[in-house]
């Protein structure tokens, strides 16, 4: 009985001796909670679909931490051959030329179809060099957009199917609204530096730093500090004043949802992808859905927005086996089918026109209202030197300056001016810092 | 007893009774937050009151594990993580209890040295060094190991310095005792020193297992395979979800399930204090 | 330094009780350490793809680094507060359930066990306790009229991240404090008490000294757990914010170095850092030991 079955195995290894001999192929990623568990769903599907190679996903922590960990094993020679990294990453990464493999390069040396074109050109403008070129595979990106609360826009006598379009109309509902009794305070958002500030200004059609924000090249420095952000701050720090406008806190503003979902606030901007979430806990009331809003009298407003979310790098330093496979799984992952379905389940963009096009096709966008907000959002109008992207040195701790500078700005402690010159000259020179570091 | 103080019972009673309240109150809330449903977190106060779903959460937890959120099976990170800790938890009780001994009761050139050379490891914890540590690690070969994850965490002073505290309090005519009797220095460490010493190994244990036992960041960079996931890198991946809200309810399920071994190190434990007060009432 | 009055005489046994300890103390700490001491002379990338040396600079950086001077400043309140706090209510829990006959265990055990709270999960509660929308304290503090901010108020942000650090190293001072008391000798406390000494004299001169080996050990211990172990905590609390007013020197590290990447700088910062715990850590030994009765 055991030999037969010994035998038996080693007949199916012999015939099946492609799949023992699979090419393994590790992939790090920072997906956690459901976005973990469809990542491994797709993961599956793949190495179940073909026999040659075999894809290990493994969870590396939060953005940074999975980031430092691909680092840290770069330098010990132990790194995986794939790792996620999140858009403010960008800039460190694609310094590091002789630690990554630009997407497009491996595509060609291994010989892979791979039409660039086929892409949202506002995600791929992100990832790409000077020359227009690939350098990462974009997997989860997303841009804010503007949620609120429609019952209580019914009850401070809003249309509940309008949202406010114009920050003219933001000022005017929240009034109305507070006013009126429906909720305590009009707006919060999430991200002040990536909504507020970055979005803000892409939004507008005003550039974020010199050099097409600084796609251009490592010389680049920062300008977000003209009239327009200027007067932005100004009322921001106006309305929280008159308590039209509550803080979420820094970062991603942990404390923003809260005081959405428990309709103490009206209208709330964040990630597209939290969409899902948003619906999930506003237990007692009906979500509507915009896009972010903008000032009426500036020219060329709304441009288009910009996003965020991470793409996948590929690391040098394997053999030419493991990238054919890697080329192959890039394949599969921005098919249509797997597009689609990521993009539908997660909240986050469709990567390609395709995938997009499968989703209307399907009637998805019509029996999930609001799903499509964020993809005409960043799609308005073909990208300007403004609304590309940007990419920065050590844009992590950037984004850290613009929130305590922000927190400075709200106490009392710095007029907007000030605060937005702090935050130029301090990430100017935390640029400098990097061009010095990288050589 | 000696003498009564009726108020001064009542005080004590009213002191512990307002500490247990501070001190256990965040831990009450996780037990609570793991009966309710997943969206009853951020929509008006935090819940006080059980709510309804605690069976199905806590049988969704022990049958499906954390599979269901994104985290491989609880047993097999259970069971790493208390292979973790209990390696954590002896190794360094055994290596510090016998430098200790060295540092105490001998004279021998270079002694502030070395007791410097450990003292000066309370300083740095892992997470600071972690990018040169992990080299080491990798270079070793320990990667993806129960080595590789324990034995760069028992460097650490701590339970060193404990000793050395609790050795100087120690009669020094017990060791001239000893001498007299004629008892070597293994003897009158493992006859006299060893004994006495229970109640400071059972609180270091406690100590030393939970430390072990709630390590995220070391286990989160030496692992690479899902096989040797820890229970708390599990919380940390359900908890920390890009662009998403976690499930809360269902990250404090696998919380109070992770916090089981360790509460019931501490109560058996706490037998063991108890057994050494009577066992030493002086 | 202290030893016994009088010692063992053996040559090489001492060498071979140190050398696992020495051994994993110099391959994991000591090695490791040595190469941040390296590295923070160099400017490098990430990747370690291009090292330059660069003499000092890190270190002058540092010094004129507005943010690194106020990193000092918030860690000279921060660590103290945290030592004071944990360590005044680990011996006042200890010194009360040292009094009573009834219930000590059961006390024991709830004080003890929140202990076992992994800091990643403590700093989740406590965020959800503080939340000014969904927590109970704000909720709480605006009845008697106080509007909790700490988003935006230093000095909240500051006593928030204070308590959730101390909260777990209440357990672990009071464990330590409770094992120093059992070892108090019975017959010196009835002594005093036949002399005529009440329960609070008794405790102030009899029980307190004899539990100041146990207070400078946690002393110590907690000062360095304020200073290396928290940003768990604060990582998962108020994240440095607002305004830098809560970022300690090691969260600092570990946001420049682990998240920012900015090796040389984070490593010029880990060797201040070590050189100034071990300085206090010296001046504490020469000057504690010198008083402490054993």
């Amino acid at each position: 009985m055991l030999t037969r079955s010994l035998i038996a195995g080693l007949a199916l290894t012999f015939l099946s001796g492609s799949s023992f001999a699979a090419t393994e192929i590790t992939w790090w990623h920072a997906m956690g909670g459901e976005l973990g568990k469809k990542l491994d769903e797709i993961v599956a599907k793949y190495n179940a679909s073909q026999s040659d190679y075999k894809v290990t996903a493994v969870y590396k922590g939060s953005y940074p931490e999975t980031m430092t960990a691909a680092i840290a094993a770069f330098r010990a020679k132990q790194q995986p051959d794939i790792v996620q990294v999140f858009e403010v990453g960008t800039g460190t990464m694609m310094a590091a030329k002789g630690a990554v493999y630009p997407v497009y390069q491996l595509m060609k040396d291994t010989g892979t179809a791979f039409d660039q074109k086929a892409f949202l050109s506002a995600v791929v403008g992100y990832y790409t060099d000077a020359d227009g070129n690939m350098l990462s595979m974009p997997f989860n990106s997303s841009t804010p957009i503007l949620y609120y609360n429609k019952d209580v826009f019914q009850k401070a006598g809003l249309d509940p199917e309008q949202p406010p379009k114009t920050w003219e109309d933001v000022e005017a509902y929240s009034k109305k609204i507070m006013s009126s009794g429906a909720a305590k305070c009009g707006f919060t958002t999430g991200w002040i530096s990536w909504v507020q500030l970055e979005n803000f200004s892409a939004w507008h059609n005003k550039p974020i730093g010199t050099l097409q924000n600084g796609i251009g090249g490592p010389d680049a420095e920062l300008t977000f500090n003209g009239d327009l952000q200027v007067r932005h701050w100004t009322n921001l720090k106006k309305w929280q004043d008159e308590g039209l406008f509550q803080y979420g806190g820094p970062a991603g503003g942990n404390d923003a949802p809260p005081k959405f979902y428990s309709q103490e606030c009206a209208i709330y901007m964040n990630s597209s992808a939290s969409r899902a979430g948003v619906i999930g806990n506003a237990k007692d009331f009906k979500v509507g859905f915009g896009m972010l809003p903008y000032y009426s009298d500036v020219q060329g407003a709304p441009q288009n927005s910009i996003i965020g979310g991470a793409t996948l790098w590929v690391l040098k330093g394997h053999s030419e086996a493991e990238y054919k496979g890697v080329a192959n799984f890039f394949t599969f992952l921005s098919s249509p089918e797997v597009q689609a379905d990521w993009h539908q389940y997660s909240g986050y963009l469709p990567i390609t026109e395709a995938a997009y096009k499968l989703g209307q096709d399907q009637g998805f966008y019509a029996k999930n209202p609001g799903s499509d907000v964020a993809i005409k959002q960043i799609t308005l109008n073909p990208p300007t030197e403004n609304s590309k992207g940007l990419r920065f040195g050590n844009y992590v701790q950037i984004r850290d300056v613009i929130d305590e500078e922000f927190q400075n700005l709200l106490a009392g402690k710095k007029t907007p001016k000030d605060a937005l010159d702090s935050v130029v000259t301090r990430g100017n020179k935390l640029i400098a810092d990097f061009r010095a570091a990288n050589g | 007893m000696i003498d009564r103080h009726p108020w001064l019972d009542a005080l004590a009673h009213v002191v512990l009774i307002v500490g247990v309240l501070i001190v256990a109150f965040p831990v009450y809330v996780a037990v609570i937050a793991s009966t309710h449903g997943p969206n009853d977190f951020m929509s008006g106060l935090i819940p006080l009151l059980p709510g309804h779903e605690m069976v199905a959460n806590y049988r969704s937890m022990l049958t499906d594990g954390l599979s269901s959120s994104g985290a491989p099976p609880l047993g097999g990170m259970l069971w790493n993580s208390l292979v973790m800790a209990l390696s954590i938890a002896f190794g360094k009780i055994a290596i510090s209890i016998l430098s200790a001994y060295a540092i105490v009761y001998f004279r021998f050139p270079f002694r502030a040295v070395a007791f410097w050379m450990i003292f000066v490891t309370l300083m740095l914890p892992v997470e600071v060094r972690i990018v040169p540590t992990f080299k080491v690690v990798a270079d070793l070969g320990l990667l993806d190991s129960y080595a590789g994850l324990t034995i760069p965490l028992i460097a650490s002073a701590t339970a060193t310095f404990l000793f050395r505290q609790f050795f100087l309090t120690v009669p020094d005519e017990l060791m001239e005792a000893a001498r007299i009797d004629g008892a070597g220095p293994l003897k009158f460490f493992r006859d006299i020193l060893l004994p006495l010493s229970r109640t400071n190994i059972a609180a270091l244990f406690v100590i030393l297992f939970i430390y072990g036992w709630n390590q995220y960041l070391w286990p989160l960079m030496v692992t690479t395979t899902s096989q040797h996931y820890t229970i708390v890198m599990g919380i940390k991946r359900m908890s920390d979800v890009a662009d998403a809200l976690p499930q809360w309810n269902v990250v404090m399920t696998t919380a109070v399930l992770a916090m089981l071994p360790p509460v019931i190190v501490v109560v058996a434990m706490q037998r063991l204090f108890v057994k050494g007060l009577i066992e030493t009432e002086k | 330094m202290q030893t016994k009055r009088t010692v063992f005489g053996n040559r090489l046994l001492p060498y071979a009780l140190l050398l696992p300890q020495l051994a994993v103390t110099v391959v994991f700490f000591l090695w490791p350490a040595a190469q941040a001491v390296l590295q923070s002379f160099q400017r490098e990338d990430a990747f370690g793809l291009s090292t330059t040396w660069v003499g000092l600079t890190n270190y002058a950086d540092l010094l004129s680094d507005p943010t690194y001077l106020n990193s000092l400043k918030v860690t000279a309140i921060f660590a103290p507060a945290v030592t004071l706090l944990s360590v005044g209510l680990g011996l006042i829990f200890a010194a009360s359930l040292d009094r009573l006959a009834r219930g000590s265990r059961v006390y024991a055990a709830l004080l003890v066990w929140p202990y076992a709270v992994a800091p990643a999960i403590g700093g989740i509660m406590w965020w959800f306790l503080f939340n000014p929308t969904i927590g109970l304290l704000p909720y709480l503090l605006a009845m008697v009229g106080y509007r909790w901010d700490h988003a935006l108020q230093p000095t909240d942000a500051m006593i928030l991240v204070v308590i959730a650090a101390s909260w777990k190293q209440v357990s672990y001072n009071f464990l330590f404090f409770m094992a120093g008391l059992q070892a108090i000798p019975k017959s010196m406390i009835e002594a005093a008490a036949i002399d005529g000494a009440g329960p609070v004299k008794r405790f102030f001169t009899i029980v307190f000294p004899l539990l100041s080996p146990t207070t400078f050990f946690l002393a110590v211990i907690n000062l360095v757990y304020a200073m290396f172990d928290t940003f768990p905590v604060i990582h998962a609390t108020t994240g440095g914010n607002p305004a830098q007013s809560t970022n300690i020197l090691v969260y600092k590290v570990f946001v420049d170095g682990f998240i920012g990447l900015n090796l040389g700088s984070s490593a010029a910062q880990s060797v201040v850092l070590m050189a100034i715990v071990v300085a206090l850590t010296v001046i504490q030994f020469k000057w504690v030991e010198r008083k402490v009765t054993y």
